[in-house]
């Protein structure tokens, strides 16, 4: 363990001072790249479009306080600009960079997730662990593309950890809900979301240096169609998907999203190392987790009763449900981009 | 240094901050709170702004904050007032040292429960602050709420579990004349209960 720390020290302190000493050539480096010049900016250029309509229809607005709608789409702009913001240092900076910002949200994510859920006293120092141990070894086994070992660190060794230090805690009530509990936050908000980063180190024949392009388009894909799902179940909508956890989901607008995604997908196929249909099916994939993602966060939310984002609560951030889309897309595209390209853990 | 111990505190606790007095306020008052972990009295003082903070000094139990350097250190840089809760005498009469404490112009937090509560309950309050504010009855005294800090640092815990946490600062109460004591403490203790979520 020790050894693996002094070796991210190593590359850390070497990969920092590389990037001093040469940050205006690195940025350009990655900007000369036509994939990250289109998505990047074009996502920019949209989210500067959103913000000018966010900012009339706050003019226009006819109630000193903006409308729930109004306020909920305010809210997502900003989101939207986080994430642009995220998915900006992952592409213009390198891996271990990315690791740490993504490590942080992260830790913001599983503590907004712990606040909200009914955590046990028995599992106190579970839980410190998981904050302060699992996250950072997490992403320090990313940060040095150890994929046989990241890949499971979390499914195995927490989980073994996790389940022994709760019943430590020596406190039986609800022991099997609290532990499961635990572990599936780790699962989604830290192993999931890890992968993030841990795109930037697939080794793609031929697409060298241009693993930014791959983040650009899963994130593109999967917020925009996002939006294109809303669009179509207000526009087409008529049956319901789960009227007891999301009224506004219906079937047809999961259709025509997946169908927009794959037409989104094909669109984009020249920024990404795969053919145009190839593209187009990593579109639905990915668009098709997200969904589940989105549907599944809100049945969580709504299970400890904080759906509703009008309720004023101050133990809450609003990150979960702004990150559970992606969190969820990523390990589905990180592993069928391997899987595509025959990455077998040996050749890296 | 208390700048910063300020900062990581509310950092660790991730402490959203209420105040449905309007802003905090500048001059001399008491503020007591619900007590369920060793944090409250430090999140309330970090998230009172720094010149407000400056002047405002917590209430602690001297036999535990004197046990060693860590906790001696940890009360020398709160500022705090140990206070012997085990014997009382006239000699040692902890009211006359919070009174003395507040003639020179300092704001005070106590716990008027007494003890960490450890069930979520909010005990029957000690009478010292019932004491303290019929003697000065112009004293503004200000019921402060805090959530969630008791899954941060239980009882008996030393390593903090990042949870987010709230406190709320509720409209200041004052002594009425000639009220009785339990009269006063049972109103005290509900202003606190009042700002529970339902």
């Amino acid at each position: 363990m020790n050894l693996l720390l002094a070796k991210t020290k190593a590359t850390l302190g070497q990969r920092t001072t590389q990037g001093v000493k040469d940050i205006g050539a690195h940025l350009r480096m990655k900007w000369d790249d036509a994939g990250v010049q289109w998505m990047f900016g074009g996502a920019l250029a949209l989210l500067i479009l959103a913000t000018i309509i966010a900012a009339i229809l706050h003019r226009r607005r006819r109630t000193p306080q903006p409308g729930k709608s109004l306020s909920n789409y305010i809210m997502r702009v900003r989101s939207w600009w986080w994430m642009a913001l995220l998915v900006g240092i992952a592409t213009f900076t390198n891996t271990t960079i990315s690791c740490i910002v993504f490590g942080v949200t992260s830790f913001l994510a599983l503590r907004e997730y712990i606040t909200i859920t009914p955590s046990h006293r028995g599992d106190h120092r579970t839980l410190f662990w998981s904050f302060f141990a699992l996250i950072p070894l997490q992403y320090v086994l990313i940060a040095n593309d150890l994929y046989a070992t990241f890949s499971i660190m979390i499914p195995v060794y927490a989980f073994v950890f996790i389940s022994i230090r709760s019943a430590l805690g020596g406190l039986p009530e609800h022991y099997l809900s609290r532990v499961a509990l635990i572990q599936w936050g780790l699962m989604v908000f830290v192993y999931f979301m890890s992968h993030t980063p841990a795109i930037l180190d697939l080794q793609i024949k031929g697409f060298e240096g241009r693993n930014g392009n791959l983040l650009l388009f899963l994130v593109l894909v999967v917020e925009l169609s996002g939006v294109l799902q809303f669009i179509w179940d207000k526009g087409i909508g008529a049956l319901k998907m789960c009227p007891h956890i999301d009224a506004n989901r219906t079937w047809e607008g999961a259709g025509m999203g997946l169908a927009t995604a794959f037409l989104l997908g094909s669109g984009l196929f020249w920024a990404t190392p795969f053919p145009w249909y190839v593209a187009g099916l990593m579109a639905v994939a990915i668009t098709a987790a997200g969904y589940s993602g989105s549907i599944v966060m809100t049945a969580v939310l709504r299970d400890r009763g904080v759906h509703d984002p009008d309720i004023h609560l101050p133990t809450r951030a609003g990150i979960i449900d702004r990150v559970d889309a992606l969190c969820f897309a990523v390990p589905v595209f990180y592993h069928l981009t391997r899987l595509y390209f025959d990455i077998a853990p040996a050749a890296q | 240094m208390k700048g910063q111990l300020a900062f990581i505190t509310r950092l660790i606790c991730g402490v959203n901050a209420r105040w449905l007095d309007g802003a905090p306020r500048e001059g001399r008052c008491i503020y007591f709170s619900n007590h369920t972990s060793h944090l409250d009295s430090a999140v309330l003082w970090s998230t009172l702004p720094a010149y407000v903070r400056a002047n405002t000094r917590p209430v602690a139990a001297q036999e535990y904050w004197n046990k060693n350097w860590f906790r001696r250190w940890l009360a020398r840089v709160f500022n705090a007032i140990l206070v012997n809760r085990v014997r009382v005498t006239k000699e040692h009469n902890p009211i006359r040292i919070l009174r003395k404490v507040l003639d020179e112009g300092s704001s005070l937090i106590v716990f008027p429960e007494g003890t960490r509560s450890t069930d979520g309950q909010i005990r029957k309050f000690k009478s010292g602050l019932y004491h303290l504010a019929r003697d000065m009855p112009e004293l503004d005294l200000i019921p402060v709420y805090t959530e969630n800090l008791t899954r941060i640092l239980p009882k008996g815990e030393f390593l903090p579990v990042p949870v987010m946490s709230s406190i709320t600062f509720g409209k200041a109460i004052q002594y009425h004349k000639d009220e009785r004591r339990d009269d006063f403490l049972a109103r005290a203790r509900q202003a606190i209960l009042d700002m529970q979520p339902s």
